[in-house]
């Protein structure tokens, strides 16, 4: 057991050493290669030749849409969780918050009746987003561990019972005719519509892609390395004259900013928003993404968080014997996940460091025993 | 004086770390401060380094009121302290360690010329500079840790514990290498168990009990001070 074990994870250490290694052209054209195929991916030309890929139960482009808002998602928590080592359980509040902008400008039911275009409401979301995440980072940054993640699930369920009582964010009726995206093809209709879910998934895509260049550039930066500086040891941090509280404020702001970009895309495809789109659930199953596909890492966020979206999606529609599989899909994730956590506590695609953390800490509990 | 520490008394929650404590740290010197376990050594360095804030008192550094200063602004002023036992970076590389420790310069060459004088200081560091800090081993991780601090140009370096856990040979070559960084002009304060070893070296030193400063002299009036070497010296 554990030897097949060893040779996969040195297999895979081989497979990363090689890429590495390769020449820069070479590691340019698979990473086209597989951008390409993901922009393929939701038409029926492409995917009806991809086996058991396609979901059975469910329109594959909308669940491409999901998938593709989850991975958003998940680079946007990587920041908090992966790179600054924050926990935060109330991530989706987030989320929420940038979906509830867009659709209080821009709906005809709200109260505010500012109507706005959907373009101009986004921006203004990502904004609010950033302030509500400096506006809690302010207050419970100072806290560690437990005690932030105890405060951040505060926060996204007071988001979410704010939205159910409260007569300004309309509860369960919701917020109706939320305007699309702007864009016309050539003979008037228009690109955002309501039954073509790929266009959307297009526009999340080309988001993701923009998004992980900015978040890379950053970590690459001297904010990169307080953040990781912070995260692997936080007094030693302040001991080299980083300044601490407010990279984490940074790290909070950003993730916030990132996640209300998400709602706001959300809330322009959705066409609808009310407040059972924001259960807690969705902020630990983003949370699990990360951890499950290596936080720190932003392909392993990235895998993890499309990953995680697809397979729950995946479930739907299969019936074995006389069982809905999709009634016991978050049993198979837990189970997935203690297995993960048992075998590969650093995640499917582990940061190098990261993964030196986990064996120096190990090596601490040895020589603590 | 380079730094003051005037009265200072400290609470961990309703426990009080320190009694007014008052020391003081001339330009050039070796002060090292020597007292048993829980004594509140490493309490009276992060008073001075600024991670725990001080309940009283007052701390003065080249001049300048720091009492409530925070942690890295304190850096910037020139003031370094190499956390006590694995304070370093573990994901990190040595010389990703080392780069954390220049943190708040940007003076690239100035930077270039402090890291070849500390890898010509730490040859074991300039042999392991590409591998992760967590996988040296634990004098290996020290000398990082007082490098990576001497990598801030410091004007007072803080040690807390430079030996702890050492085997002896490393014991005498780390205190030698103290001994060099303060003849190449760094001040230095220290914290330290191995007292023997603290006060030959040290010019002054102060021996804590119990959050209170019992006792202070030349390093060589402690060592040879009855009580002292009866104390923390094992000798009757």
């Amino acid at each position: 057991m554990t030897t097949v074990l060893e040779r996969v994870r040195s297999g895979r250490e081989a497979a990363g050493e090689r890429w590495r290694g390769a020449p820069r052209w070479v590691r340019w054209a698979l990473l086209i290669a597989v951008i390409a195929f993901f922009y393929a991916l939701p038409n029926r030309e492409f995917y009806q030749y991809l086996g058991p890929i396609p979901t059975p139960g469910a329109n594959f482009t909308q669940v491409m849409f999901t998938v593709s808002i989850y991975v958003l998602l998940a680079v946007g928590l990587n920041i908090v969780v992966g790179f600054a080592g924050l926990l935060d359980l109330g991530y989706f509040g987030f989320f929420a918050v940038g979906a509830y902008t867009v659709a209080v400008l821009t709906s005809p039911s709200s109260d505010l009746k500012t109507l706005w275009p959907w373009l101009l409401a986004v921006p203004v979301a990502i904004a609010l987003t950033m302030v509500s995440g400096v506006m809690l980072g302010t207050p419970t940054l100072r806290l560690r561990g437990d005690y932030l993640a105890l405060v951040t699930l505060g926060f996204a369920e007071m988001i979410r019972i704010g939205a159910v009582s409260s007569e300004f964010l309309k509860g369960q009726r919701g917020f109706n005719q939320i305007p699309h995206p702007p864009g016309q093809y050539a003979d008037g209709r228009p690109v955002f519509g309501v039954l073509d879910a790929r266009p959307y998934y297009w526009l999340v895509l080309t988001v993701i892609i923009l998004v992980v260049i900015g978040v890379r550039n950053l970590t690459h930066s001297r904010v990169g390395r307080a953040w990781i500086s912070i995260r692997e040891d936080e007094d030693a941090a302040q001991l080299m004259g980083v300044p601490t509280f407010k990279f984490k404020l940074w790290a909070f702001a950003a993730g916030a900013a990132i996640a209300g970009l998400a709602g706001a895309l959300f809330a322009g495809k959705q066409n609808f928003v009310n407040s059972q789109n924001f259960e807690l659930l969705n902020s630990i199953i983003i949370l699990a993404a990360v951890i499950f596909g290596g936080s720190g890492n932003i392909v392993g966020a990235i895998v993890g968080g499309g990953l995680v979206a697809y397979m729950i999606e995946r479930f739907r529609g299969i019936d074995l014997f006389g069982v809905q599989l999709y009634e016991y899909r978050f049993l198979f994730f837990g189970l997935v996940l203690v297995v993960m956590m048992i075998f590969r506590p650093e995640g499917l695609i582990p940061n190098r460091r990261r993964a030196a953390e986990f064996k120096d800490r190990r090596k601490e509990v040895t020589v603590g025993e | 004086m380079l730094l003051e520490i005037d009265d200072v008394s400290l609470l961990y929650g309703r426990i009080q770390a320190l009694h007014g404590i008052s020391l003081t740290v001339a330009e050039g010197e070796i002060v090292a401060l020597i007292g048993a376990n829980g004594a509140g050594k490493s309490t009276t360095m992060r008073a001075i380094s600024g991670i725990r804030p001080v309940a009283s008192g007052r701390v003065r550094f080249d001049g300048e009121d720091i009492t409530k200063l925070r942690a890295d602004l304190r850096v910037r002023r020139g003031l370094c302290q190499a956390p006590e036992g694995r304070g370093i970076f573990p994901g990190m590389t040595v010389l990703e360690n080392l780069g954390m420790g220049a943190y708040t310069r940007r003076d690239r060459a100035g930077i270039a010329q402090d890291l070849d004088r500390v890898l010509e200081l730490f040859p074991r560091l300039a042999e392991r500079r590409k591998q992760h800090g967590g996988t040296l081993s634990g004098g290996e991780q020290q000398m990082l840790a007082v490098g990576r601090a001497l990598m801030s140009r410091p004007k007072l370096l803080l040690l807390d514990e430079p030996s702890m856990g050492l085997a002896p040979m490393l014991i005498q070559q780390i205190f030698s290498i103290i001994t060099e960084i303060n003849q190449q002009g760094t001040t230095i304060l220290l914290v330290e168990q191995n007292a023997q070893q603290a006060l030959a070296r040290a010019h002054r030193a102060y021996v804590l009990e119990t959050g209170r400063i019992v006792k202070s002299g030349t390093g060589a009036e402690l060592l040879h001070d009855p009580s002292v070497k009866e104390a923390y010296l094992g000798v009757a």
